[in-house]
This record gives C-alpha cells, structure tokens and sequence, in this order.
C-alpha cells in the first residue's frame, strides 16, 4: 500500500518558494496572486506499517518550522497545482529520500517499490480563472518534457484524498530482446536507420553492409551464433559514427571558392590543418603543455607536483527542451571530462557562456520555451549542478540574440587539477590490458539518455525524441569523485574515462582499443528498472557514470574503497587482445565485431564552402553626422542587455568553495563590476593560481567570422593578461557552434556560405593560436544550431544562430597577489589607454543600437596585441598598475565608465589623446571596438617607471581619477565634453535592467 | 602546559569543503584528518583521538530535505550518544554552513544548559528566495562564552547559502540572549547590526543571527566560511587593501593571520592552552 506524505511551512512563516512563484506570475505572465504556499510531497510506493510511517514523518519535518501529515494538509488556496515527474524521470529528491528511510528503517526497497516526491501548490488570488491557472503551470511551473501536473479547483478538491497517489514508476513489461538488422541492401539499412533514430549517414551504410556481407566476417560471426547484425551492432556504429562522437564535420573536406576573387582553398580536414597541427608544433615549443589532443581534456603543468587538465562542451539540443535538466547534466556532464583525464583529476573550478534570445522577446517567433523561461532554467541548472558539487562556478557570460531563438547555446567548462606523478608513475598516462576488468561506478542505467548524441546531430524539430533530456544528479557524482580520487592516489586505477554520449558504448569501445579488445557481460550492468533491451543498456547516457579498468589483483580493495564512499561499482566484464568488441548477454552472445572496423574508410564528408565578401556581399558603413547626446547615448550603452550588469546570475553561483578564489567574478569597491578573468589558487598551500576567462563575440560573424575568431582570441587573451597573466603561458579551448553547413537547395541554401564562414573561423583560430602562441588544450565542436519555429500566422521559420566560438583561456599565475582588478583605486591617479583605436564600429553594439551592421569589423593585428599585451604584463609584473581593465564590447566610453563604477570614483579623461588612426569621429572615440586595448591607472609615483615601458607599443595618458562619487568627464576631438555624468547614476543605469533579479 | 590539538574534518556524501577546512586548522597549529562519516560510523575512526570535530559546509545527501536534515538524521541514529559525549568530556565542535544546518537538526545546538537533544532552532529558505554567494561584515558579541570568537569584535566573511535564515520562536530568542549564546550578527558597514537589511543581513535571519554557540560556548555553529577566508587574497578588497598599504609603504602588506583562520587558531589554542 502507498503513503502519501504532505510537508508544509508552518503558516506565518515566509515562503521563499511560494513568493517566487508569485513574483514571477506577476512578472512574467500579469497574472496577480495574493499568496503562493508550497507542499512538499512524498510518495512511498511501500508497504510501511505505522511506526514505520513515524519514523518516516520525522525524518522529514523539522519541528521547529513545518508541519506534516500523512492526509492533505490543509492549507488555504483558490487553486491547487500538483506537479511531478513523469515515469523514468530522474527525482533526486526521490532517491535521496529513499536512502534515508532505508537508512533510519533498517529496511530496503524492492525494485517494485519507490519513493517520488513532488509539490502541491496552493494559489491564492480574487477572481483567478482555470485558464489562468493553467498558464501558471504549463508556462511556469511545469515542463512537459519532463513533469506531468493536474489543477484542483476549491470545487475539485477533497479534502481527504487529495491530489491521490500518484506513482511514476516505470513498469517495462517487456523481456530483453536482441533484434536481427536486416541488410540484403543498403535501402534496407538505412529505412531501419530511419526507424530506429540511427541518424546514419547514408554514405556510410555500403561501408557498413559491406561488413556484414563479407564472407570471412560471416563465418566467425556464425561461430559465435551470429547472422546478420544485431540492433546492439548497429547502434553501437551509428553513436560511433555519429557527427557529435566522431566530428565528421571537422574532419571533413572542404572546397572553399571565394565568389569575388575566384580564389580557391582545398582542405582536408579543418581539425587535422586548422586544430591539431598548430597545437603539435606549439606543444614542442611549450614544455608546460603535457597531454592534449587524445584525452578527455588537455593537460598542462601547475607546477613542480601538479598538472591542470581544463576541457569545455555544450550542451545546446537537451537544454533547449528542457533548460533545467539539461544545462544541469551539461555542467555535471563536463565535470566527469576531468575526473576522466589522465588517472583522474579533482575538480576546481567551472565557466559557463549561454546564448539565447533577447530576455524580453515578444516578437511573431513561438519557440518552445520562452527566452526568458529557458535562461531562468538554464542559470537553474548550473546553479544546482554546480553548487551541489562542490567546485566554484568562477567566470561566465550571457549574451543575447534572437538568432538563438532556434536553439540556445549552454557552454560548460571544467579545470581540474591531478598530481603529476601517482605512485611515482606520471599522472597523463593510462592504458587498458587485457586480463583488466572493466568497472562501471556511479549511477544506474536507464531508458534515459537514449540516442542523445545522434538527436544533437540534428536539427531542432517537433520530431526529436525527447527521452534524451536528462537531469544531472550532482550528489551522486560528487560521491563518485571523491571515492575515484581516493582509488586513484592508492594507485588502484589503471584507465579511466567518462560515459557521456553514446554510454558504455564509447567508454568501453574507445578503451578496448588499448588492449586490444574486450568482452562484456551486460546483465551485469546495474539498471534502473528491469525492462531494458540489450542495445538500450548498451548506449544509455544515463548520467554519473564513470568506466574504469582495475587491475583483477586490485579489484577486491576498489570495490571495498567503493563500498566505503556508498557508491555503486560493478565489474562488467574484462579487456582482452581478441581485437574484437565482444559483448554477450546472460551467456549469448549479442555483438561481434572487430574493434578496427570504426577505423575503416569511411567516406569522408564533403563540403562546398562559398565565400562572398563583405563588401560584395552589399555591407557598407552608415553615414552618421551631427552632434549627439552623448550622454544619453552612453547612459543606453550601458542599458543594452549584453552590455549591462548580470550580477543576480554570479551571485547565486557559489564561486568561493574549496577556499583559493583570489580575483572574483565580481570586483570592486562594492563587489558588483564583472572581473576581465577569474583566478584560483587549487593548490592551497602554494601562492600559484590559475587564471581563467572566456570570450564570445558572434554579432562580428555578420561581416567575417574570421575576425570574429581573431578578436574572441584576442579578447580571451587580454582578459588574462589584465588581471596579471603572462601572455607566453596561455593554453586555450576552442568551441564551436555553427549551423548546418551541409548545403541543400530547399532546407539549406545558405549552407554554402556557412561552410566558408567555418572554413574562414578555422583558419582564423590556426592564424591567432600560431601568432599568440596558444595550444588548444581542448576544444569541441557542436553543429546545427538551427531550429524550426512557429510564426505568427501558423508558418515555420528556420531560425539559424549566428556562427558562435566560444573561446576559453587558462594561464598559471606565480603568485595571486601580484594580480590586479579593473576597477579605479586612487584619486588623483593617471588614466592611460594602451593601444590603437581605429575605425572598426562594424557590428559593434553600438551600431547594433542604432540599427546597422557596418562593414569595418574590428581586426586583430597580432603582432600588435602582442606588443600591447606584453608591455601590460610587464608593468604589471614591476607592481606599477594599480588597475588594469580590457576594453571589450562596447568600446572605451563603456569601458572606461566600468573602470570608474568600479572603484566608486570619478573619471576625467581627454579621449582625443589616445592612440588613433587619423580621422576617427567622437562616435569612434566613444564605441568603436577596436581589440588589442586596455585601460590601465597608475599612481603618480610610478608615472616615470610606467611610461619608460612603452618603447614598443601604443600607450596615452588621457586624464585622472577624481574623487569618491565623483562624475564621468570625457571630451572629445575638438575638446568638447562629450559625456558628463555622475558615476553613481551611470551604475544605476548599468544596473537597472536585470536589477530586480535575484 | 602545552597539547597538541587534533582535529577531525567530516567527509563525504556531498560534503565539499572539507580540504579548506583541514587546511584551515593546519593553518592554525593543528593536526586536521578529512575523515568520512561512514568510517566514523563503522567505527574505523573515533572520536577519542580527537579535540576538535568539525561539521563542513556542502551539500550533505543533496540537501533536498532541508539542509543538514539527512545528515543529522544519520548522524542521530548511528552516532547520537557517541556526539554528545564527546561534548560532554570538553571537545569543541564547529559547523560551518551545512555543518551549523547539522548541528541545528542534531540539537546540539542550541544546546540549552546541556541539553543536546532538542530541535529548537533552525535554518530555513533565505528570504530572497535563491542561493546566495556574497561577502558579510560581521558583528562578534564580545560577551559570548564561544570559545572561537575570543579577542574578535567584527570580521568579514563570504556566505553562500540557499538556507541559512535563522529561525526560532520568540522565547527561544529570548533565552539565546540572555545567555549571551548569540555569537554573531550580520553588519552594515558601520559594523551595527544589519537590522534584517537585505543584502547585509542576506537571509531574512531573525535579529541578524549569523551564528550562535551552546552555553558552554564549547560548540559553536555559524554560515560564514571561515575557512574560505584563509589567505589575505580571498577577501574580495584585498586589491584596494594592497594598493593602500603599498603607498603608505607599509609592509608586509598583507596582516597576518587572516581572520578567517583566526577563528580555527582560537579552537586550536584553546586545546593547547591544555582547557581539555
């Protein structure tokens, strides 16, 4: 029999919960509740006799604050919203609940029973009609992917059964079944792709059937008991084949013809020309860079005893069905990238970049989720995935574009940190031999996860399965981490790697090749609920689970350690050097296939890539005069979402645990300007720290991705060296998101032109990695950001993002505190701009306020930032600085005015006096974006020592700091003020329009 | 006479500031060992060969019951007797942030005139309704019997918390005053205290309580981390700080020990001093 436990605030007591519920109601969708109260639910799906269900009842109610009972509470409403999950659906709450009641009962839970939670909420408001109910929930409280919910009106509701006993348990009534893939052709083949959600490519099913037809394969496949392919075979070729496992988009051919010139370009693969090379010859040169290109992260050198592994992913086609849960399993997800580095590292530190539409959007589009719902889920998500696990969430950016409206981008990074050497062997080495056992730990396997890689192979449509979207479990993981992290220093681990895409199916598949092969015993796999078919516990992505290969010596003390941490590990099966992927089921066989077969020749992807340029393309600067407001157009400047302060998201992100924060998030006098990069020191006994920033400038796409890239490398680069970098010790970790540049004339006929955008990004990021001197330690790519919306009247609209790279930059700092921050510190010091301004407004944000695109997109001159970069650590470095900040997007009014909110001083500066190619207008002055620029204060006594720095680079003293609360001063090319406004009322404009967030 | 002073961090099932917080007490003079809560319910560690026990910050089973409630639930069923006696022969105990929720769910706080039993505070949803990461001036009652707190009158602190808003019934309240049990209070930046000021007193607590201490002042919980301010470069000025201390040309630069350890070398110190 089921129990049904009800929790509750006692009544008087402040709702958190419910007043935000309230409060977004009236934001968000004007609708006006007077009170909002929340019932926690338990369902126990078990037969509990009534101490038991007493027990269970003080658990989970603080005497001091709630109430509870086994009946509905009553608790005063107009209407009542009852959510839950769906079936199969990951409840946390659920299982750690049950953990406790197994823990307090001395009692454990069969399969066939469970514990689920849910809420109850009870809505007060005169006068609220069911259809306004409904939107609260549909469009508030609930998302159908994942949850399920029922209304009560007062009328509905009785008071004895109350919402009744929901119980989402998965029952399968289905016995495991291996299903024979029929391939007498290739038709045949690809019409099962279709069915099934394989995604093959149609070029690779001759290869594939060719296979599965050839005589000597047949032969010891019937051996084994085997005929033609199984559907576990064929989905384990389809992941392993997948665009998002095996980047056939990188490693594709490009034929890139520029229309204009006629020029034409012939590459063979971008990651092997564009990504790998320059990273190869780098690490030659740089004996700091230890390990990249072929593990789950790259790796670098700390110091003397540690080495630093960083790796960042997206996760853009889970979060954009479900923004919650899937940004959650993004930032627990690219955490287990670290944990399966080299032997192991421990977590340090995580980044985050999301993209979606403009917070306020209210135009003809109908996407899914609401910009303003989707970032609310997606800033959730991380929230929880990456507080729960204990690792500071230090750096991250927003920006906004309706081109996301198609699918958002959600960037996760992680650095971590292992010890160089483990029981006196090198940390970055691991390999598999046969005779290992093959241990899976962490979570369960279920139906979730299931053909995640291959749906992010596609683009959004209603048709994308939605059993992929997820919910990470951080409180799992982090348990795991911290039992690997022991087994790792007793030296009990000999590989190791994450299941992400693809499940067991790559993590066993991609480490049997170092042995050589490798047999397993699914039923062996632990599962979620009975039911599965052979080929689902195969390639589930059910989160939190890590494959590791022990030694069968070593085994009896892992699984103990395991025990010990209450974490679930389980042998599976063992490495072999048969050179086959052998796996069977209950003793049966259910694949055979030689583990060089993913390594056949496999028709490479071709690519037509046409580049039109700029120019040609009909882009031309706007023809401004006059003389504005400048003042009025600064105070908008600062007003614009991407230019504006996004504290509310920092603040709820715990950036301070594990104790080594030493540059913030958010800086300054009143801890509110965002830092050009964080730093950490992981190691806490040591003065070292690691500093990290990102960057991401997709509007300079609208003219030429190249300089878009250039300039993100740049900007990445400049924000390291503004809080105290060296410029010659940057790695970096490229990710790209473009949209489908696989042209077809009816569903792509810009695909050619997004092709030679990539081609000209790549060549971009070869061009300033080789000139800046940075390996890319890792690096990903995410393609088809594109999606089908519903217009205004009943049509679709493809909606393509802009192209997007997100670049992220690691540097070692010697000691954390020689670093500096960009806010002002001193009356009466002197305010310098280093580096060229130049006419480059094109696709600035200050043209995107006025409504133009321009064509003169700012440009990177890479020996001149170099020079500008290294003359600014230098004068760091001598302990000359007393402040130094970037100037980024929004040029120097914004930058400038940063500088001065920072420090809660004022700012009076001459802005003819900078360094400038002839001619420049006072809007160029004020907002081009020119890169390789910074802003720097210098105390008086250090003018001389400063200046003498500046033989080789570009730098202008162009006025003072004045005093506390004091007024932004800027004039202009004749010596007019251009801007004067009190500081203090500029940082209330820059705070105003996320202000009211929390 | 002089002891040495051991201490013992808890670990696992989500806990995760248990490194700083050994570091912290290291960085105090003490002998600190991470130790998981299992291996001390198993019995493979024990509390005799400790002075100090520290409850850490994190998210102890998820915290998707009420922070602290599953750990101190388990902490109850298996060790309850066990805690209590270790108090009882003189240890310190300190909860930090997750390890205060604890310890307001044991009951070992309060701890009314030795009462360790008994729920009669808690720590609840922040008013403002999300997690939250920020730095807090602090207010130290200076007649407070907390033994960790001894010569400091107001420090700074970074909090981060969804659930640390004190709450207790009126009479409870009453009873922490007068016995001077309330350690230490949220601050405006004239060191006053906060008077339920959002973001200065950034919970909605109940007369600002950041942290309180049982009467022996022997058992001490707070939601600051102390042991996030352990190097001059944690706190978010130290730039400004740095920058006037070199052109008043003083050095060293930076004063030393942090506040922040300064707690964990009372505690400490209070061992060595030979009290236990």
């Amino acid at each position: 029999m089921a129990h049904r436990l009800e929790i509750a605030l006692k009544p008087g007591l402040t709702d958190a919960q419910g007043q935000k519920v309230k409060k977004r109601a009236a934001d968000y969708l004007s609708i006006g509740l007077s009170d909002v109260r929340v019932v926690h639910v338990i369902t126990l799906d078990a037969d509990l006799s009534e101490p038991q269900q007493w027990a269970v009842r003080e658990i989970f109610t603080n005497p001091v604050t709630q109430v509870s009972s086994f009946y509905p509470l009553a608790v005063a409403f107009d209407w009542i919203i009852w959510v839950g999950f769906r079936p199969g659906v990951k409840d946390n709450a659920g299982d750690t609940a049950k953990e406790a009641i197994s823990d307090s009962l001395g009692r454990t839970f069969t399969d066939d029973e469970g514990v689920y939670t849910s809420k109850r909420y009870c809505l007060s408001g005169d006068g609220l009609s069911r259809k306004q109910v409904e939107t609260i929930a549909g469009e508030l409280l609930a998302n159908d992917t994942i949850e399920q919910w029922k209304l009560f009106s007062k009328q509905d509701w009785d008071s004895k059964t109350g919402i009744g006993l929901i119980i989402p348990g998965v029952r399968l009534a289905h016995s495991p079944t291996v299903t024979l893939i029929p391939v007498e052709s290739d038709a045949a083949l690809m019409k099962v792709s279709d069915q099934r959600n394989l995604a093959l490519n149609p070029n690779d099913v001759p290869v594939i059937r060719e296979y599965f037809v050839r005589k000597e394969v047949r032969d010891r496949r019937r051996a084994v008991g085997l005929s033609d392919p199984t559907d576990i075979e064929v989905e384990y070729i389809s992941q392993a084949r997948s665009d998002h496992c095996n980047h056939n988009t990188f490693g594709g051919r490009f034929h890139y013809k520029n229309l204009i010139t006629g020029e034409t370009l012939e590459i063979d693969s971008l990651f092997a020309t564009c990504i790998r090379q320059p990273t190869l010859d780098l690490q030659k040169e740089k004996p700091w860079v230890v390990s990249v290109l072929w593990d789950n992260a790259g790796m670098a050198r700390f110091d003397e005893e540690h080495c630093y592994v960083i790796t960042g992913e997206t996760h853009n086609s889970p979060s954009n069905m479900e923004a919650y849960g899937g940004a959650m399993t993004g930032i627990v997800g690219v955490y287990r990238d670290p944990m399966g580095t080299g032997k192991g590292a421990r977590l340090v530190m995580g980044g985050y970049g999301f993209c979606t539409g403009r917070r306020d959007y209210d135009g003809d589009l109908k996407p899914r989720l609401s910009p303003r719902r989707l970032l609310d889920g997606v800033i959730e998500g991380v929230k929880d995935g990456g507080n729960k696990s204990g690792i500071p969430t230090t750096f991250g950016q927003i920006y906004f574009d309706d081109g996301y409206m198609g699918k958002c981008l959600v960037f996760v990074t992680a650095v971590g940190i292992l010890p160089a050497y483990i029981k006196g062997e090198p940390s970055d080495k691991k390999t598999t031999r046969p005779g290992d056992l093959i241990v899976m730990c962490g979570g369960r396997v279920g139906k979730d996860g299931i053909h995640g890689v291959t749906a992010s192979s596609e683009v959004y449509s209603e048709h994308t399965p939605a059993g992929h979207v997820q919910i990470g479990d951080p409180y799992t993981q982090k348990k795991m981490h911290d039992f690997l992290l022991c087994a790792r220093d007793e030296g009990l681990i000999r590989f190791i790697t994450d299941n992400g895409g693809g499940g067991l199916s790559s993590s066993v598949g991609e480490s049997a090749l170092y042995s050589g092969g490798c047999e397993v015993w699914l039923e062996k796999v632990p599962l979620k609920y009975a039911g599965l078919d052979q080929w689902e516990i195969w390639v589930s992505e059910s989160q939190e689970r890590m494959t590791v290969a022990v030694a069968p010596e070593n085994i009896d003390r892992f699984l103990a350690l395991s025990a010990d941490h209450a974490v679930e590990s389980t042998v599976i099966g063992k490495y072999t050097d048969s050179g086959m992927l052998h796996i069977l089921h209950d003793g049966v066989t259910c694949a055979y296939i030689d583990l060089n077969f993913m390594a056949s020749d496999f028709p490479q992807w071709k690519f037509e890539a046409h580049w039109t340029p700029p120019k040609a393309r009909g882009l031309c600067e706007p023809v401004l005069g006059g003389s504005p407001d400048f003042n009025a157009l600064l105070c908008d400047m600062l007003a614009r979402p991407n230019i504006c302060s996004k504290e509310w998201v920092a603040r709820q992100y715990d950036h301070e645990v594990q104790g080594g924060s030493a540059v913030k998030p958010l800086v300054g006098a009143d801890r509110d300007i965002p830092s050009d990069a964080a730093v950490t020191r992981p190691v806490l006994s040591s003065e070292k720290g690691i500093a990290f920033a990102q960057a991401l400038l997709p509007a300079y796409s609208k003219i030429d991705a190249y300089h878009m890239t250039t300039t993100v490398i740049d900007e990445a680069v400049r924000r390291l060296v503004a809080v105290g970098a060296d410029p010659a010790g940057i790695g970096g970790v490229d990710n790209f998101c473009w949209p489908n540049i696989a042209y077809d004339p009816v569903s792509n006929p810009d695909g050619r032109f997004k092709a030679a955008q990539l081609v000209r990004s790549c060549l971009a990021l070869r061009d300033a990695c080789n000139a800046f001197g940075i390996p890319l330690l890792s690096g990903k790519d995410s393609m088809y950001v594109d999606g089908h919306l519903a217009g205004r009247y009943g049509e679709t609209r493809k909606v393509s993002a802009l192209p997007t790279m997100q670049f992220s930059a690691t540097a070692v700092v010697d000691d954390v505190t020689a670093c500096t921050t960009l806010e002002a510190k001193a009356e009466g010091d002197w305010v310098y701009v280093a580096g060229i301004t130049r006419n480059e407004l094109g696709a600035s944000e200050y043209y995107e306020l006025l409504g133009f695109t321009g064509l003169n997109v700012p440009r990177v001159r890479f020996d001149e930032s170099m020079a500008v970069c290294r003359a600014v650590a230098a004068a760091i470095g001598r302990g000359l600085c007393a402040s130094v900040h970037g100037v980024y997007r929004g040029g120097l009014g914004v930058h400038l005015a940063l500088v001065a909110m920072g420090g809660n001083l004022g700012m009076t500066a001459d802005l003819s006096k900078i360094v400038q190619e002839p001619g420049l207008s006072d809007h160029t002055l004020l907002f081009s974006e020119s890169p390789a620029r910074f802003v720097i204060t210098v105390a008086p006594e250090n003018r001389a020592a400063f200046e003498s720095l500046w033989q080789d680079a570009p730098c202008a003293c162009i006025g003072t700091v004045t005093g506390k609360n004091g007024r932004l001063t800027l004039s202009g090319q004749n010596g007019s003020v251009l801007v004067d406004r009190e500081v203090t009322a500029l940082k209330e404009t820059w705070k105003q329009p996320f202000g009211n967030l929390i | 006479m002089t002891h040495h002073a051991s201490a013992l961090v808890l670990t696992g099932y989500g806990l995760n500031c248990d490194h700083e917080t050994a570091f912290a007490f290291e960085q105090a003079g003490a002998r600190a060992e991470r130790v998981h809560i299992n291996a001390l319910i198993s019995g493979q560690k024990t509390l005799d060969a400790f002075h100090i026990l520290a409850f850490v910050g994190g998210f102890s089973w998820g915290d998707d019951h009420g922070a602290g409630v599953i750990q101190a639930h388990r902490m109850k069923t298996r060790l309850g007797k066990g805690l209590v006696a270790f108090v009882e022969r003189g240890g310190l105990v300190i909860g930090i942030c997750n390890g205060f929720q604890t310890l307001v769910n044991l009951g070992l706080l309060p701890g009314i005139d030795g009462d360790y039993a008994t729920r009669s505070v808690a720590l609840i949803a922040n008013d403002c309704g999300n997690f939250r990461d920020d730095w807090v001036a602090l207010a130290v009652n200076t007649a407070s019997p907390c033994v960790f707190t001894k010569g400091i009158a107001s420090l700074d602190l970074p909090i981060r918390h969804g659930e640390g808003k004190f709450f207790c019934a009126p009479e409870v309240l009453a009873t922490l005053s007068a016995n001077q049990q309330v350690v230490m209070r949220y601050a405006d930046n004239t060191g006053a205290p906060a008077k339920g000021r959002f973001p200065q007193n950034p919970n909605g607590s109940v007369d600002d309580i950041a942290g309180i201490c049982d009467t022996t002042g022997r058992v001490f919980g707070l939601m600051p981390h102390p042991e996030a301010y352990n190097h001059p470069t944690n706190h978010p000025h130290w730039p400004l700080q740095k920058e006037k201390a070199v052109r008043a040309g003083q050095n060293p630069v930076f004063t030393l020990p942090t506040d922040g350890i300064r707690l964990f070398l009372n505690g400490v110190d209070f061992v060595k001093t030979g009290v236990l």
